[in-house]
């Protein structure tokens, strides 16, 4: 019995105590900069998209929501045709972060998505495609990798020295 | 307050007619508590408002609580419905009611000639004198109540009981 | 001229009153449980949340009243109005200050005791009208329960009784005029806000709804209006049992400066604001701990307080 009325008391001295609650709207919750929201595609420092259509995102993905198809420009850089993520599938679990080679696919701190329409869930390319190099600004994939393609030939990426002529060695 | 006496002495028939006729045993319970309802009534207009309220407590708050229940508990179907509806062929109830239609006939003979005395709300008693009464003049039949209560409780616990002590001596049997 | 109109007047503020009070409460609960919880409750609709109420109104209104093909037609839908109209004529009996009363009846407290007896088949033939198992469960456990608690709580008021020397809730209240009763009678006066958290089945009473094992109990299978009035019907238990704890155990209108009414309304608020505090708190007992504390333990103490209240009062005469 007197156990009962140190309940009650306790729960009536919490009536004094701070509230607990974040009152969204007005007041935004603390969000740390890993927090894992609303997906975006980036562009490297030169302003070109990030993405090499390499699939490893939409292979990632345990519930299967993002589609894409690869295409190549003239220089032979390979980059998605279409690029479609559906979020009401999405689970914001950051897979295809981590799969991706190339940086391009970011999840943001952003989670406020609500909609009246389900199908405006489904975000395309020209939605998901920022204007900036997102959480890692210097990186440039093609700028890192071996690969040649236009205005680049091979050697000329940092760190990087030129091919070497097998017909040098010759004694 | 004729008028109330009445009305609730019609409801008060219909309702238990409807107790008898009904297939569904809730339903007629359902009736069975609203006949109790027009009998505190009756009480309340006669000039007992202590009685009826123990009717209401007692009869339509306890005990039909009791009945609904053990009905509830039963989980009769439509197989019972159908009994039920067995009960109510001629057959079935002709004898009983000539029987009491008799007896109905009796009573209306010695109401109209005995010059029983005209539906009057004398002054109502009020709980306190009832008191007195039963303690006072009435106390060795209170007393004797309270003792038929007694081993009617006594009775149900040990019935209650004698079913936990068998178990748990086979309990007892098995370890 | 005067009398009948006077008395209508005195009707009607008392029935708008006490479904006020039952639907504020719907919103008093909810932000009462969240202060206590460190949350907000809700604070959207209207100044505080205040007009919540109004949303949910709406929203309990407009919903579709449906009822299952399966279930008894007439009983279902009988069941939910039998609480709501058993709890408002309950108001009937209570004194809100000298004279301001529906009905002074000579029998009043068996009156509310008549009228809380009845209000348990609103919930028994909920639970069997609908036709299914947790319902039935639930209307099953509300049978058992209120058997029990009905019991101890006529007997708690008995000490009152005894003190007063009547049944008439405005003599009560005049009997309390050099002391409260809740001073003599404590054990009276816990046995019945036991009782009465039992008979609102509120927590730690709620075993006929218990929503985590009967989903919830007698009114699953209600909805709109109709388990709205099992709603309201609750709250307005809840408004009825705290004003009875006022009126028996706390002099009722009886305090100094105010207007006798305000010192009701306070009184019955302060006990609302407890019963919710107890919600806040408690968890839901066991169903076989509540039966058997309701029959081994309140019962014994119900029958010693009045054996005592008895012996006492003799005593002194």
């Amino acid at each position: 019995m007197l156990d009962l009325l140190k309940g009650i008391w306790t729960v009536f001295k919490h009536s004094f105590r701070k509230r607990e609650t974040v009152l969204f709207p007005e007041e935004k919750p603390n969000r740390p900069p890993r927090w894992r929201g609303r997906i975006i595609l980036s562009r490297d420092p030169d302003g070109q998209e990030r993405c090499v259509a390499c699939y490893l995102c939409a292979a990632a993905c345990p519930v299967d929501c993002i589609a894409l198809q690869a295409t190549q420009d003239e220089h032979g850089r390979r980059y998605p045709a279409f690029f479609r993520i559906n979020f009401s599938r999405c689970i914001f679990c950051g897979f295809c972060e981590e799969a991706c080679p190339t940086y391009a696919i970011q999840l943001t701190n952003d989670f406020e998505m609500s909609e009246y329409y389900r199908p405006n869930f489904v975000y395309e390319k020209e939605h998901l495609l920022i204007n900036g190099p997102g959480k890692y600004h210097d990186y440039n994939f093609y700028r890192v990798a071996g690969i040649s393609i236009g205005g680049k030939g091979k050697g000329e990426s940092e760190n990087e020295s030129l091919p070497v002529d097998i017909y040098s060695l010759k004694p | 307050m004729n008028g109330v006496f009445y009305l609730s002495a019609i409801i008060g028939i219909l309702a238990t007619l409807m107790v008898v006729t009904r297939l569904n045993a809730v339903h007629a319970l359902l009736y069975l508590i609203v006949s109790f309802f027009s009998v505190a009534v009756i009480f309340f207009v006669l000039g007992a408002p202590f009685v009826a309220a123990l009717e209401i407590i007692i009869y339509a708050g306890a005990i039909m609580v009791l009945f609904v229940f053990v009905i509830m508990m039963l989980n009769l179907g439509s197989k019972s419905t159908k009994q039920e509806g067995v009960l109510l062929q001629p057959r079935s109830w002709l004898g009983p009611s000539v029987l009491s239609g008799i007896l109905i006939l009796e009573i209306i003979y010695l109401m109209a000639y005995s010059g029983s005395s005209p539906i009057s709300s004398p002054a109502e008693i009020a709980p306190k004198q009832i008191g007195m009464a039963l303690f006072g003049p009435y106390a060795i039949g209170v007393e004797l109540a309270s003792m038929l209560l007694l081993a009617g409780l006594v009775g149900a616990y040990h019935i209650g009981s004698r079913r936990l002590l068998d178990s748990s001596s086979k309990r007892g049997d098995k370890e | 001229m005067g009398e009948p109109i006077r008395s209508i007047i005195v009707l009607a503020a008392i029935f708008v009153g006490v479904l006020a009070t039952a639907a504020g409460l719907i919103w008093l609960e909810r932000r009462l449980l969240g202060l206590w919880q460190d949350r907000y409750g809700p604070n959207r609709a209207g100044p505080f949340g205040s007009l919540q109420v109004v949303a949910d109104m709406i929203k309990i209104f407009t919903k579709e009243d449906w009822i299952p093909p399966f279930a008894d037609k007439p009983v279902f839908i009988i069941a939910p109005s039998i609480i709501v109209v058993t709890t408002i004529l309950s108001f009937a009996i209570i004194p809100f200050g000298p004279g301001i009363q529906i009905a002074n009846l000579n029998i009043g407290l068996l009156f509310f005791l008549a009228m809380s007896s009845l209000s348990v088949y609103s919930v028994a033939l909920a639970g069997w009208a609908s036709d299914n198992k947790y319902s039935l469960l639930g209307g099953l456990r509300a049978a058992a329960q209120m058997l029990g608690y009905e019991v101890f709580m006529g007997l708690s008021l008995t000490g009152v009784i005894i003190l007063a020397g009547s049944f008439n809730l405005s003599d009560i209240v005049n009997a309390q005029r050099k002391m409260w009763f809740f001073i003599p009678q404590f054990p009276g006066f816990l046995i019945f806000l036991i009782a009465g958290l039992a008979e609102t089945r509120r927590i730690p009473f709620d075993l006929p709804e218990a929503e985590n094992e009967l989903v919830a109990g007698y009114h699953t299978e209600y909805s709109g209006m109709k388990f709205g009035m099992f709603f309201v019907g609750e709250y307005m238990g809840v408004t009825l049992i705290s004003a009875l704890i006022a009126t028996l155990f706390f002099g009722g209108w009886m305090g100094p400066l105010l207007p006798p009414p305000l010192w009701m309304i306070i009184k019955t608020f302060v006990f609302i604001c407890f019963f919710i505090l107890i919600r806040a708190t408690l968890p839901r007992l066991r169903y076989d701990q509540l039966i058997s504390f309701g029959w081994k333990l309140m019962l014994p103490l119900a029958l010693l307080n009045i054996v005592v209240t008895g012996a006492v009062a003799i005593a002194i005469n």
